[in-house]
């Protein structure tokens, strides 16, 4: 107790602890020219735009077609991957098998694996000569070159973000309750909806938002994978790259603050969920 | 290690549950992981190494990728520990502000951040003409390649250190200044040995995501063969010039550097969680033994001492 009143004695008087002057140079210098100037610029040349023409370019039915197909392929994917990431987190932490640690290890393959590997290889595997494409192409399910690739490549690369927030809340959860629970003659159901689920919820829907942040933004592999077709399978990021590449840099910068917008409100939504979660372990 | 319970499943629900687990690790990621390589070496070895030396394109892939990934990764770690000091050791107005701030590269969209970037240096950017006059090239070339790198791996050596150095305190590091050692003694003889395996975590994640990275690098590359493709634009550009064999040999070596990270992040991993034990074992000790007068390393404390001029 007292060494921690010291501390933070000591550490309000900074002075103490050598390297802030170097430290607050360094990163101010780095946050500045990498993050606050670059978005700050796309933000006022967005502005400087105008509403109504910041709306013709940022609001045309191409565009509109692509939000729909971004936010719509990110959502079903995030929620799939949060389903999934949930059962994969249970049987990591409450089930010992053979290979369990293998199982936590191959997880992490979305982090490391370039995101075009996965698009290309995704690609390759559903069409209809690839490996899973010659049992699902003949079942009309098309894998590749679909909306259903785009879901497909956003699981993959959403997955771990679903299991890693889960797994540690999972992990540290009090099994006591669920004891009490079962002693009490709840079955195995209600013990999971009416005790455990109401804890892992916050993670669950952090997990959620983080995917679905991970998916908005995802480029890589789903350029390889959907086709990129105008009002069908053109995600937001994808239609930046085809204006930018078209010099409509108007547009593009539209397009790319609409998206900007997405994305910083979901972080907003994940870090007070995060806080949620902290609070609950506590 | 979970023991059989009131609160366990019956085994055959354990089975199963572990069946759909693994069929969903094994179709999203065991699967596609496989095919890289059946694919890459479908043609066997010599084919796969033709792909990759014979053409000097892909060559200068390689040697890009390998010049410009250190270079973000040497960015982002003088980045990381700079930042996590700041906001572990010192409280100061904007401090959570930072810790957000640190978050943004992870959830705004690589393409929006190549953007913001071609919108500063491109030719029609706020700086593109300075900058043309001064004949130096960022957008399009290997400087705006290092940018754009850095920016989506800003996070990830920062994150690593953040709640390592907040769990460690600042203890030692009082004490050492306490002693009459300087800033640089303090970080090499203290900080550093201290942060090494949570640092090598980040430093290793950080090289695998700047490797792998494609739309950020993909928007500020201009993807001139030869001149501003990566590894992962070479597997894009093979891919689109129809020529699948090649660029699955490309993406083979990217999926075999992942594989490599994945067992190091394993290694460090289990370094992380050994050193996390000990300083709980350490904490739980009694005060009287961190406050005995004669403290069993006092001797190198000494030399320390001495040797500071």
């Amino acid at each position: 107790m007292s060494t921690e009143i010291t501390t933070t004695r000591a550490m309000r008087r900074r002075s103490v602890l050598p390297g802030f002057g170097i430290s607050i140079a360094i990163t101010s210098l780095v946050m500045t020219a990498l993050v606050i100037i670059p978005l700050s610029v796309l933000a006022l040349r967005a502005a400087s735009l105008g509403p109504t023409e910041f709306l013709a370019a940022a609001w045309t039915p191409r565009a509109r077609a692509a939000y729909a197909v971004s936010l719509g392929a990110s959502v079903v994917a995030a929620a799939v991957s949060s389903v999934c990431g949930l059962l994969v987190a249970w049987v990591l932490v409450r089930i010992d098998f053979p290979g369990r640690r293998l199982l936590d290890s191959l997880v992490d393959v979305p982090l490391a694996l370039p995101t075009a590997v996965a698009g290309l290889v995704y690609s390759t595997l559903y069409v209809e000569r690839g490996w899973l494409g010659r049992f699902l192409v003949p079942l009309g399910i098309q894998g590749a070159y679909s909306w259903l690739g785009i879901v497909l490549v956003l699981v993959f690369v959403s997955l771990p973000f679903a299991i890693r927030v889960v797994q540690p809340v999972l992990e540290s959860l009090d099994r006591d309750s669920e004891e009490a629970a079962r002693m009490l003659g709840a079955n195995r159901a209600q013990t999971f909806l009416k005790v455990i689920f109401p804890a892992i919820f916050p993670a669950v829907l952090t997990g959620f938002a983080l995917a679905l942040a991970r998916a908005l933004g995802e480029y890589g592999s789903v350029v390889f994978i959907s086709g990129n077709m105008p009002f069908k399978t053109e995600i937001a990021p994808v239609l930046i790259v085809s204006r930018l590449e078209e010099f409509a840099y108007a547009e593009a910068t539209a397009i790319a603050v609409v998206l900007l917008a997405m994305s910083i409100s979901l972080l907003v939504v994940v870090n007070a969920l995060q806080q949620r979660v902290a609070r609950n372990a506590q | 290690m979970p023991k059989p319970t009131i609160t366990s499943a019956n085994p055959l629900t354990e089975r199963l549950l572990i069946a759909v687990a693994v069929g969903i690790v094994g179709l999203l990621i065991v699967v596609p992981l496989a095919s890289v390589f059946a694919e890459a070496f479908a043609e066997g070895p010599a084919a796969w190494w033709r792909a990759l030396a014979h053409d000097p394109d892909t060559r200068h892939a390689i040697w890009l990728s390998l010049t410009v990934a250190p270079l973000a990764v040497a960015i982002n770690t003088v980045f990381g520990i700079a930042t996590a000091w700041l906001v572990s050791r010192f409280r100061f107005p904007g401090r959570s502000l930072l810790i957000t701030l640190c978050d943004v590269p992870f959830s705004v969209s690589p393409v929006v951040a190549g953007l913001a970037l071609v919108l500063i240096f491109g030719r029609q950017g706020l700086l593109g003409p300075t900058l043309a006059s001064l004949g130096w090239k960022v957008i399009f070339s290997w400087p705006g390649l290092v940018l754009a790198t850095t920016f989506v791996t800003l996070p990830l050596v920062v994150r690593e250190l953040i709640p390592v150095m907040e769990a460690i305190g600042p203890e030692e590091e009082l004490a050492a200044v306490s002693l009459g050692a300087n800033g640089w003694q303090v970080f090499t003889r203290v900080t550093l040995p201290n942060i090494r395996w949570a640092l090598l975590h980040g430093i290793v994640l950080a090289n695998a995501r700047a490797m792998g990275e494609f739309g950020a690098v993909y928007v500020v590359s201009g993807h001139i063969a030869g001149a501003t493709d990566t590894m992962p634009l070479r597997v894009e550009k093979l891919f689109q010039e129809y020529r699948t064999p090649a660029s699955m040999a490309v993406a083979s070596v990217l999926a075999g550097l992942a594989l490599v990270t994945l067992v190091a992040k394993f290694v460090i991993e289990r370094q992380l969680e050994a050193e996390a034990r000990e300083l709980e074992a350490a904490r739980s000790l009694p005060d009287t033994i961190d406050g005995s007068g004669t403290p069993p390393d006092a001797g190198p404390r000494t030399s320390t001492q001495a040797s500071i001029p």
